[in-house]
């Protein structure tokens, strides 16, 4: 069921206040909700929010046969479902359109950037290697899931750890987590999303002639009805090494190149900060850990 | 065989391959140089009576996109309609024989889909949709032949066939894909290329030089990104002056046809007086 467009009151209260660097949840234009992480017990789930935006993620992982193409690398696969508690838009068992969109960009972001090393999941060539399996599951959508799905998974990818194999001769021993430490998978890079919204009045109220000086806003992590009115969107993925992953504007509101630039410009400390963030949390975590085991 | 030395990386798409992307002349695998796009061939097909509205072809190299338009008209289904504009209707299919990837991509195909959403949200705004509300306007692309740079070639196939149906849009979309391998940008990059070091497509509206799309997958540090970004701006406003010259000769075409009558199609004669194409 589509939920009904926003008012014109909404509308034009969220213009307004646009117009005067105002956002309607008290932040600055170009600032991200502040992420939090909830780990869970198993290793390789942890629970992100961005605001009230709250998404699963969870990593398992197990051996099996490799490809006969690529004898040496492990595999990866990506599962990600938005189910109907997400919000009232999506229906379960037909993926919508956001399900399409949010798992190519997981696709692109953590697949195709190689943020797993593959060849690091080789246990012996040709016939045994781990195969990693990611799940995201949309638990709460306030807008931008996309950048919280996508810190899920990559937190999740860190903070997994696999049980230490030991390959003596021809025998292959898993030792059990009780046993020997489980190992945490090598990770190339840790990208983060940060998706930015650009709102052009006439864009969303459309007149066929509708000025070529009209000024564009931007702003960084969009709610739920700062998206809903958005104009056009760009999605940024990138590290801490000033690396772009992803970049996609597909559509929206024409921008002027500065607009890329600026917000590029935007999003590359951030990334860092990000990164220390989930950094020092996971390393948090496992010290808890260890300490229990203790 | 020596080994070249040089600022150039020698680089090879795959293990035994003996292509390079750039040689010691700075010169490209078919001999082009970086910043050189390969011949496009935009055609502007006249729509029938039974055929679609606008339907237009464009080439770079090998990559080969054919497009039909029909609409603006009557929308379809309930459900899409929009009460205040007309709403934008893209398919893809893949028609690619012969390819390398063996498998045939049906519709559901991850690429297609994205291809898809692309291109319709690219030309959603560029479409003055607010002229035909509960209107529909069906895209149908079909992809002939691939040798990278597929999505901007459907761009412009697109732009040409929404042009030649007669849609007001604000403006022609005119894309381009750029990579860089080591430190040069290069523009325009077929298959081969594209597997081996990170690209982008950028499509620009020519006449105010702004952005509607960019898309990267490939990881890429963000200065070269910059680099890269720029010098396939500049690109696709050389390409929309191309796209613009096949449209001006289509409607010189249609002008000398009305000047001479029904069953006359003139070419190549003098217009004596009749009404200049002015951008």
């Amino acid at each position: 069921m589509r939920p009904p467009s926003p008012s014109i009151n909404e509308k034009e209260f969220l213009f307004a206040s646009l117009e005067q660097a105002l956002r309607i949840d008290g932040r600055a234009l170009f600032e991200q909700r502040e992420p939090e992480l909830v780990f869970g017990d198993e290793l390789g789930s942890v629970e992100c929010s961005l605001g009230k935006t709250r998404v699963l993620a969870i990593v398992e992982g197990k051996m099996i046969r490799p490809n006969s193409d690529r004898p040496f690398e492990g595999t990866i696969t990506i599962h990600s479902e938005i189910s109907p508690m997400a919000s009232v838009e999506y229906e379960s068992g037909r993926p919508s359109e956001e399900e399409g969109m949010l798992s190519r960009m997981l696709d692109k972001v953590i697949r195709r950037s190689d943020v797993v090393d593959k060849e690091a999941l080789c246990v012996r060539a040709g016939e045994r290697v781990w195969h990693i399996r990611l799940t995201i599951h949309c638990l709460a959508d306030a807008g931008n899931l996309i950048d919280c799905a996508c810190m899920a998974g990559v937190v999740a990818l860190k903070h997994f750890r696999r049980p230490e194999v030991e390959i003596v001769g021809d025998e292959v021993t898993i030792h059990p987590p009780e046993s020997r430490a489980p190992v945490p998978l090598t990770l190339r890079h840790l990208p983060f999303v940060l998706t930015f919204a650009y709102f052009s009045r006439g864009a969303v109220l459309p007149s066929a002639a509708s000025t070529a000086s009209d000024t564009i806003i931007a702003l960084l992590d969009p709610n739920l009805l700062e998206q809903r009115l958005s104009s056009g969107t760009l999605a940024l993925a990138l590290n801490a090494q000033r690396e772009l992953c992803v970049v996609q504007k597909a559509g929206g509101v024409p921008l002027e190149p500065g607009e890329v630039t600026r917000a590029i410009e935007i999003a590359v400390p951030r990334a860092k900060q990000l990164e220390a963030f989930v950094e020092a949390r996971v390393k948090d975590d496992w010290e808890r850990r260890r300490v229990e085991v203790r | 065989m020596s080994r070249p030395r040089g600022p150039t990386r020698l680089s090879k798409p795959y293990p035994g391959s003996r292509i390079e992307i750039l040689n010691d002349a700075s010169l490209r695998s078919e001999g082009r140089r970086p910043t050189e796009l390969r011949a496009p061939t935009f055609e502007v097909v006249p729509g029938g009576a039974d055929s679609a509205d606008g339907s237009a072809s464009a080439s770079m190299g090998l990559t080969s996109v054919r497009v039909e338009v029909f609409g603006p008209r009557e929308g379809r289904s309930r459900a899409q309609t929009l009460h205040d504009r007309a709403s934008v209707n893209v398919e893809v299919v893949w028609v690619a024989f012969g390819e390398a990837g063996r498998r045939r991509r049906g519709r559901g195909d991850r690429r297609v889909a994205e291809l898809t959403s692309s291109l319709r949200d690219t030309f959603q705004p560029a479409i003055l949709t607010a002229l035909y509300p509960r209107a529909q306007i069906d895209i149908h692309v079909h992809i002939l032949a691939h040798d990278g740079a597929l999505l901007s070639t459907c761009i412009n196939a697109t732009s040409l066939a929404l042009l030649s149906a007669g849609v007001p849009m604000r403006d022609l979309v005119a894309a381009v894909t750029a990579g860089v391998h080591g430190s040069t940008v290069l523009c325009d990059l077929t298959a081969l290329e594209e597997a081996d070091m990170p690209s982008a497509t950028v499509a620009v509206l020519p006449r105010s030089g702004k952005v509607a799309l960019v898309g990267m997958e490939t990881r890429l540090h963000v200065e070269r990104f910059g680099e890269m970004f720029d010098v396939a701006r500049r690109a696709a406003g050389v390409l929309c002056a191309e796209m613009r010259a096949v449209a001006r000769g289509r409607a010189r075409e249609i002008l000398d046809a009305m000047d001479s009558g029904p069953a006359v199609l003139r070419e190549g004669e003098n217009d004596s007086g009749a009404v200049m194409v002015e951008e």
